[in-house]
């Protein structure tokens, strides 16, 4: 461990003095380094693709859509709008300053500390470090050690591709982490569990570090039956594909539960069944489609998660597990009981609970019941419906009739509240999340108003009153002797 | 007291739940409350700024009672714009879908304010907590006790009490409310306690906004502003000592000037503070006393480093009865005594020489981030290694404090100065959680999005991440088969 200081320290260092050469600065640099991470990705395509099967079973078109196709896609924006991006920011000043003028502009915080997730371990590194790039920043990346093969490999691979005096990668696990956080960094960028964020948070306390914290929670699906039953079969297909599609359910936007009303249960479970079969084929094991639970330690949370007997109960489909092969069946739970474990932490798993309600309305007091999730999801033509979830529950965001897909619109920030995090990042806001807004003001020596400077005295109290109310024709009037 | 803070925040999230604080009609009321109240208790509010911090009422209108009035009027002005959501452009690929981005309340907001501008560090965060339709809880600072109490009586009689809260108290009473869960916490004060705010709002992952200090240092290149340097010594005057004596944040905490000018600068500060504040500055009703004893013998420990006495060239003489502290300058006091290495937040002014200007550069660097650097200067290459090689909060050329009037620039720290910024339209986001909003269309359904997976598929996505749209359409007509990565 006293070597992993010293290699933090080192690292740190080489960071900050690179930071203070001002090379970071440069909009040139910041778009080879960009420019670097699209070639990285095109180059080894094939290999990411084998670490992500490795860690997590990903088939390699998922791996391309939710991690290799996304960031290059995220680093191309940034190419393209960088010149924009870094633009200053004009203000306008009241008159009373005049002629003084005012402006905000965007500087790098300074040295980035990326700590991502595993579950899709390239996007959720490179994504942030795009950001923190094109901001200017130096950047140390430390990805999970629960992803073991592809936390290796970026650890070979950046160094080739990217400037090692500014980019760094290290390894490790929880220990590595506390060391890493025992130090200064101008700016923490989290992807993980809330119980995790705390800890970074607080760490980052001790110095004053800005931070920003992707989290969780469990993201509802809420399904008006009513209003969207001509286009049920789509709804499905959209909750099947994002529920097991996508890292099978070990995904913080993941739909977490459903909730839809008692009457259309069974006709939903029994909508599901083919669907599922149609996209996973009889034996879900062997599609290759499906990845994989990424430990045995998460395996046996899920597994703990469904050995409640009343949980148990409530199985409709699947429930088959494979430890030996980290495999979980795509599984339908129909009314679990809420003070199950399963209803009350987040399931990232290929776990699914229907939850019945008398009446879609009760879905809003029922998310209200819970902590703020990262999203909310509801299938509705509903336009009331629409507007209570909108200004009755919070969340990081709130997609209608659709799933997942506001991760993949730069234009939308990304971010939870709450318990689901803090801070937002994807498009401009990835640039903005690494930046501080320096206010710039460009005073004037050429005017000196009398009634800044003490002694006071009524006029000059009277000269403030009008200032203040931008009451130019009373001050002038004051000022020629004409307003008492 | 724990009993008083649970029953408050259990009302406020009842409030909050209601949906009452949402209506930009109640978030109206409540702002024109606080003009009002203002309005009608300006002496009262003079008179307690006059008592906890010896405010002449010229200077607590123009800093606290003028600034709040005008904020909640900005705010009143520009909510109905500040509420609208801002479309967001999504691309072709998802057509028809669209997005946009609703600014939503956090929910109960707690604002810990500080001593030295007690009115306006405390209404001024709250205008911007209600204008973006959240409860609030205040707690003004004790070391302000006449302050603390006003608000504490006049806020329930002006403004809505089942979402608007005053608490009074110490750190043990801060030390309890931090216990509760927030949904947001807004502190102005010291960097010290801005970490323990920090960590215990860490517990309950509740965002922050820290509102902290510094040495805000400033540069005086007197080559180029040789024709203007009465107005500069002024400006410098008027900024250190006529506001609250030095004890602000955006407070000029020393200077910076070419050795061979440091002798004319202090000869051109003498006549100006003696203009300013009389031949007796403590009977002059124009300079600020210090806050409290304990202040006053923090700073007199700062002067009484032997090396630090023997650097003072004007002023030097304290009070302690009166809580008075001369206007004070030093010239060149040891780089590492107490003085040099704290916030001063009182009214000497250390001048540090330098042979070069261009050294105040490094100098600053050497130093925590603070939240404004001042710079007189017409030199733009200056200006430009000051904006690029320094970090700061804000900058400001030519004049010093008044960007903090300037509601169209972010107010707020970096580093150990602070996090978030508030002011004008930055008090509203600083309040609101920006909330993603995606309406999606059932009408078409692309196969390409869900297993099993086939190269098709695999083709389809490629290129629609490279929003090849008309490479997609030949692959959906089957012309294009494969697709280069």
């Amino acid at each position: 461990m006293e070597a992993m200081k010293e290699t933090v320290d080192q690292n740190l260092r080489e960071m900050r003095d690179t930071f203070a050469s001002g090379r970071t600065r440069s909009v040139k640099w910041r778009k080879t380094q960009l420019q670097a991470i699209i070639e990285m990705v095109k180059d080894n395509e094939d290999k990411m693709c084998d670490v992500l099967f490795q860690d997590l079973g990903k088939h390699r078109t998922e791996a391309f859509r939710d991690e290799l196709g996304f960031v290059m896609r995220s680093a191309e924006t940034a190419l393209k709008c960088l010149d924009k991006w870094v633009v200053p920011k004009k203000s306008n000043l009241p008159l009373l300053f005049y002629p003084a003028t005012g402006k905000v502009i965007s500087e790098p915080y300074g040295t980035v500390l990326v700590l991502s997730s595993w579950n899709f371990p390239i996007s959720l590194s490179l994504d942030p470090m795009i950001g923190a790039i094109s901001a200017g920043n130096t950047v140390l990346l430390k990805a999970s050690e629960l992803s073991p093969n592809t936390s290796a490999f970026l650890a070979k691979t950046i160094p080739s591709y990217l400037d090692t005096k500014a980019i760094k990668v290290i390894e490790g696990g929880p220990d590595v982490a506390t060391i890493l956080l025992q130090h200064q960094w101008d700016k923490i960028f989290f992807t993980g569990s809330p119980r995790i964020g705390k800890i970074i948070m607080a760490a980052a306390a001790n110095h004053l570090t800005p931070v920003t914290l992707e989290l969780g929670g469990k993201c509802p699906t809420i399904i008006d039956h009513h209003s969207v039953s001509k286009d049920m079969k789509s709804v499905v297909k959209r909750i099947t594909g994002a529920k097991w599609g996508s890292c099978s359910g070990q995904a913080c936007i993941s739909v977490d539960y459903v909730l839809v009303e008692q009457s259309f249960a069974s006709s939903l479970v029994e909508m599901l069944k083919p669907v599922i079969k149609s996209f996973f084929g009889e034996n879900p094991k062997e599609s290759g489609s499906l990845a994989r639970i990424v430990t045995k330690k998460h395996f046996q949370r899920l597994s703990r998660l469904l050995s409640d007997p009343r949980v148990q109960a409530s199985i409709v489909y699947g429930g088959s597990m494979d430890e030996e092969k980290l495999y979980v069946e795509p599984t339908i739970l129909l009314d679990p009981p809420l003070d199950s474990e399963i209803m009350n932490e987040e399931i990232f798993g290929p776990i699914l609970p229907i939850i019945t309600l008398r009446d879609i309305q009760e879905s809003i007091g029922f998310i209200k019941s819970k902590p703020k999730p990262l999203a909310i999801y509801a299938f509705t033509k509903d336009e009331k419906l629409k507007t209570r979830i909108l200004s009755e529950t919070s969340s990081g965001s709130v997609t209608f009739n659709d799933v997942m897909i506001q991760y993949m619109c730069d234009a939308l920030p990304f971010g939870g509240v709450g318990e689901s995090g803090m801070g937002r990042y994807h498009g401009k806001y990835s640039f903005e999340c690494f930046s501080h807004e320096k206010a710039v003001m460009e005073g004037s020596l050429a005017m000196d108003l009398e009634p800044r400077y003490p002694p006071w005295n009524n006029f000059k109290l009277t000269f403030i009153r009008l200032a203040f109310r931008e009451a130019y024709f009373k001050l002038v009037l004051l000022m020629l002797g004409l307003k008492k």
